[in-house]
Formats: C-alpha cells, structure tokens, sequence
C-alpha cells in the first residue's frame, strides 16, 4: 500500500487533494441531529448527475430538426441499445429532480434554513430552480409532441404580454413567428449547454456558501457556537463517514421509488410523459386542453388567476420572486417549526394547501369554480409571504435548547 | 342557443365535446404471444394497407412475436420492403387525403396517445349514418374519415339513443347503445376478441420492449432491495458511535 500513499503525496504537492477533503469531507462538520428532510440535498445531486449522463448519450442519438425530432426519440426507444432505459431515466428523472428539490426547498421553509447567515445559500438555490425551470421547459420541447409545441407556444407568448417590447421579445426568443424548428435548434442549445454550464456552476456556489457557513438543522440552533477546545462544535460529526454513509442509504431508498417508476410506470398516468406528446406536433391543430407538467402548475395557475395577461405574468413572476425575499421577511425570533407557534403553523399549513391546490388547479381546464379556487389560493399563497413580516414577530414562540437535540 | 342546436342535431357530441365517453375495458395481455400474432395478421390484413407504423421494423415483429422472417414477408410484407426496413405503406398521402379527406395517421404509438380501452371501444363502436360518407359514424370518435373497415367481421350496427339534461337543463341526445342490424361473419364475441388481438398488437407495436422493461425491473428492484438492506446495516454499524 506504501504506492498508494506516494501516489496521494505526489498527487498533494501538485494538487491540494488533502486539503479538499478534510475541508469538505473528513473535518467538515456536520450537526449530527439531520432527520429525514435533509436527504433531499444529496438526492438532488445524484439526480443531476442522472440527467447529465443519459443526456450525453441521449444527445448522440436526438435530431433536434422540426422534420426529424419526434421521430429520432422513438428510435431511440426502439432501435438504440438501451435506450429507452436511457430516455426513461432521463424524461423520469426530470419530474424526480422537481420533487427531491420541491421537497429540499420546504426543508428550508421547516426548519428556517434561509435564515443569516444563510440568505446567499437560499438565494443561490433559488436561482438554481429558476434555472431548472427554465432547462425543464427547454428540455420538454425536445421530443416535439403536441404537448411540447403547444406548451412552449403559450409560455412563450406569455412574453408578449409585456407592453412596448413584448411581442418582438417574444419573436426574438422563438426565432420565428411561431414555434418552429429555429426555436428547437436553439431551446436544444441551451438545454444541453448553456443551461447544464450554469446550473452546474451554481452548484457549485451553493456548495461552497453551504459549507462556508455550515449546515442548519432540524432545531435550528447554531452548533459552531459551541466547540470543544479543538475548535470543533460539540454536536458536529465528519461528514465522512457518517453522512456520505447515510446519504448513501437514503440514495439506495430513493433509488427504489425511482426505478419503480422507470421500469413499472415511466408515464406516471400522464404525469411525467403526457398522452398527448405522443402526438408529434402540428402547427395547425390546438390541443383541446394544454397544460404544462405538473412541477408548473401551481406557477400556471398563479398566471391563469388573474384576469388580465400581463398582470397574470406579473403575479407569476412575483410568486417565484417571494422566494428571494424569505430570508428577510422572517422576522421570527427562533428558526425552526418546532420551536414556533401556531401562528406560523396554521400560515403554513394554509401555504401548503395553497400550493398543492394550485398545483392541481393548474392541470385542469379553467372553470369558474376552478378560477374561484386558484384566486383564493393564489391570494393565500402571497399572504403566506407578505404577512410574514408581521405574523412571524407576533408568534409566541418556545425558548430553543442551547444544544441540538438528539435521540 | 346555437351551440344546444348543434348539440341535438349530433348524437354523440356531448360525450366528444367533454371527453367523457365511456370506454370499454380492452383487457389485454402484451405478453400473449397468440393474441400478439393473430393481432399483427388482423393489422396486416385491414389496417396496413392506409395505416403505417413506420417506427417499427418487420425484422423486429418477426424476432420479438418469434414468427420466422419469412413468414413475416410472406404475410405482411406487401410493398416490396426489405425485411430490415421500417414498416411504411405504399399509400400516397396525397391520394389518401383526396379519398378520405384526411391521411391516415400513422399507429406507431396510437396506444400511448389514446390508450388501449379508447381503440377497443372506437373499433366496436362504428354506427349506420347515412349522411356520413362511408355510410358510418362512430361514437368514440364523431364524424371520423375512416370507413368501417371490419364490417365484414362485425356486420352493421344501429346506435339507440336516448336524451340526458346536462347541468344547464339543456337536453341533449346522447347514444345509449346499439343494435347489430346486419350480421357479420362473427358473432359479437369473436368479434371483440379480433378488436382485442388487434389492440394488443397495437400496444406492443407502441412500445415494443415494454415486456423487456417489466422483466428487468423486477431485477433491478430485487437487487436495490438487498442493497437497501446492506446499505442500512452498514449506517448503522457508523452510526453507533454518535452519542
């Protein structure tokens, strides 16, 4: 073994390959107290790089033409090696990204993990799912069904709402009056490279301010605020061993649901591929009812609430930009849930019912009772920020322990 | 006032119009290698002569359906096509749409965008209208272009109507059921066990290594199962020494 060590330090001379992993993994500390929500960080991880290695070789065999598009994806279903086990766990993955992140964003929500010194982390992830939201659109353009064309016909369009610039903006964007094969030349572009490029470097920078400031947890109590005499929290653990152990056995658990759905129900009843998008795309015929994915949806019922267009987009980018807001609208005294009161929890409970209801609202058709609903939720859904401010300080909340709690 | 009018004068219309038209169950089994080879002969027989599945390959029918390549040319392979190649139809669109008023979709994946119960029912729910064209109308699918091409088989049916109220009060005639008024070479059943052959094909066709995807997985569960167990004992093993 004595090879191995040389290899290490002539590699560490060169490289500081020591250096990055007692600072990132064998002396990085974590708060030993991690529950169930806090997974999904690692989780989201594995699927990012799930979508980068089948994107490669799906991106060998994808024609992005407007002639050959829908076509070249059922050869790969069909006549590629593999691939649809590749195209499976691409298009499966896509909507598993959106949970696993929908699910990492409300742990923070729980457990107060946007709060300083954490607002530049919170923010960095905001970015990164504004950024997924724009490769998944992008993304779903690609296999060139009704549902594609349609769905990026209407998105787009929404940009011509704006007053003055909208209607070139929106032609600037498509690089044809309508969705064309110039649109899926360049979203193809963008959703293989310059979307990867960004997302992946934002990452990084969530990373790097993650372990700048250290992990929150679910107690949300500061644990570098208690350290031995060597300088390390008392409630901290090396995050290698026991959370790359860990993590791997919540991978292993995530691995099982994920692959029951690519190899049992990779269509999800419709959720994750719809029936329409086997359908290729025809300019002339407007499905009777678009609706986007479902990880959209209660952003498009937010847009559809509102009467007017532009206004509609205005509402919708407003609700994505509550999000940038949070750290400073929490002005509650502790972080996390358990030692809140009831003020925030029934605010909670309400923005959940919110979020949920205004997700199903969005898959649907626009009845009045639907448009009745998604007004109610939407204006529940900005209360849930707006208010904060002022409900948070008026909460009577409980006294934190001084230390994590743990079994 | 005007769009109750049309509704009256269309049997059927309220069920197309809201989508809400009751589908049969077609019941099938894709790993029914019988079923899936007397499904690709009816196909062969009555569709692929307008319909194409042009995603699919003879060769891939003939390995997968376990038929032998000549058999495959000898009964499906009529335009002259290459084993190898995709299975495509010597109709010219062009004259298609000249006859029918609009080409025949390719069924390469029909299954996957209607569903198996939506071809089942559509195949048996053809009905006598003398103001359509072929002389049909179907109750799946109001004022289609195709004829009833498995007339033959089933014979010709009636639709009963009756009127239902929809929520506005407004009455509207909807079709109940029907009535054979012309007796085909096969009776109903036999009848719905070609549909249901011919759907079964249809849905491997949609998605030919379906049946390799279902085996694999269970594979693939199995062995994460047991890594799950592993990987649990061993966090556990870590994990004993945090206090």
């Amino acid at each position: 073994m004595e090879w191995l060590k040389q290899t290490r330090d002539w590699l560490d001379e060169r490289f500081p390959v020591m250096e990055f992993w007692r600072g990132h993994l064998s002396e990085y500390y974590a708060p030993k107290n991690f529950n169930f929500w806090y997974y999904f960080g690692s989780l989201a991880m594995l699927v990012l790089v799930i979508q980068i290695l089948t994107g490669i070789f799906l991106t060998m065999n994808y024609k992005p033409t407007a002639d050959t598009a829908f076509a070249s994806v059922e050869y790969i279903m069909r006549d590629v090696k593999w691939g649809w086990l590749i195209r499976y766990l691409h298009s499966t993955g896509a909507s598993f990204f959106f949970v696993v992140v929908y699910l990492h964003m409300f742990r923070a929500l729980l457990y107060g993990s946007y709060r300083k010194p954490r607002e530049l982390l919170w923010i960095f992830g905001v970015i990164i799912f504004l950024l997924l939201m724009a490769e998944a659109f992008m993304g779903y353009l690609l296999p060139w069904g009704q549902m594609s064309y349609w769905g990026a016909q209407v998105i787009i369009s929404l940009f011509g709402a704006i007053p003055y610039i909208g209607n070139d903006l929106s032609l600037w964007i498509r690089g044809d009056f309508v969705v064309a094969d110039a649109t899926l030349n360049r979203f193809f572009s963008f959703h293989v490279i310059a979307f990867p490029m960004v997302l992946l470097g934002l990452v990084v920078f969530h990373l790097v301010a993650l372990h700048s400031v250290g992990s929150n947890n679910p107690d949300g109590v500061e644990i570098k605020s208690k350290k031995n005499d060597k300088g390390i929290p008392l409630d901290g653990i090396p995050f290698h061993p026991y959370y790359t152990v860990k993590d791997m056995y919540g991978v292993v658990g995530f691995l099982i649901i994920f692959a029951a759905v690519v190899f049992y129900s990779p269509e999800m009843f419709g959720w994750f591929l719809e029936r329409d998008n086997f359908v290729p795309a025809n300019p002339l015929k407007t499905p009777e009812h678009i609706a986007p994915l479902w990880y959209f949806t209660p952003f498009y019922a937010i847009l559809r609430a509102v009467p007017d267009k532009f206004l509609g987009v205005m509402a919708m980018g407003a609700s994505i930009a509550m999000l940038f807001l949070l750290p400073w609208l929490d002005r509650s005294p502790v972080r996390s849930i358990r030692y809140k009161g009831w003020i925030f929890k029934t605010a909670l409970a309400l923005f959940i019912v919110s979020f949920v209801g205004l997700g199903y609202l969005g898959t649907v058709p626009a009845t009045p009772i639907a448009t009745g609903f998604s007004r109610l939720f939407s204006v529940l859904y900005f209360v849930f920020f707006l208010a904060m401010p002022f409900y948070s300080k008026w909460d009577k909340c409980k006294q934190p322990p001084e230390r994590v709690k743990y079994k | 006032m005007i769009a109750a009018g049309l509704m009256v004068s269309f049997p059927g219309a309220l069920w197309a119009s809201t989508g809400k038209v009751k589908l049969d169950h077609a019941n099938i089994d894709i790993h029914d290698t019988e079923s899936l080879r007397r499904g690709a002969k009816y196909f062969a027989n009555y569709c692929f002569n307008c319909h194409s599945i042009r995603f699919m390959r003879y060769s891939r029918v003939a390995k997968d359906l376990d038929i032998s390549e000549d058999d495959v040319s000898k009964t499906m392979l009529f335009t002259g096509a290459k084993i190898g190649d995709a299975m495509n139809i010597a109709l010219d669109p062009e004259d298609a749409k000249r006859w029918f008023g609009v080409a025949p979709p390719d069924l390469s994946v029909v299954t996957r965008s209607r569903g198996v119960d939506w071809i089942y029912t559509y195949l048996r729910s053809f009905y006598k209208d003398e103001s359509r064209p072929w002389g049909v109308n179907n109750a799946v699918f109001k004022d289609v272009a195709m004829p009833h091409v498995l007339w033959e088989l089933q014979g010709l049916q009636e639709a009963t109507t009756g009127t239902i109220n929809s929520k506005e009060g407004v009455e509207h005639t909807v079709i109940t059921g029907f009535n054979l008024i012309e007796k085909g070479k096969m009776n109903p059943d036999e009848y719905n066990n070609v549909v249901r052959d011919i759907v079964t094909f249809l849905a491997y066709v949609g998605e030919p290594t379906k049946a390799t995807r279902l085996n694999l997985g269970r594979w693939v569960l199995g062995f994460l199962v047991v890594y799950f167990v592993v990987m649990f004992l061993l966090k556990k093993e870590y994990w004993k020494d945090v206090k």
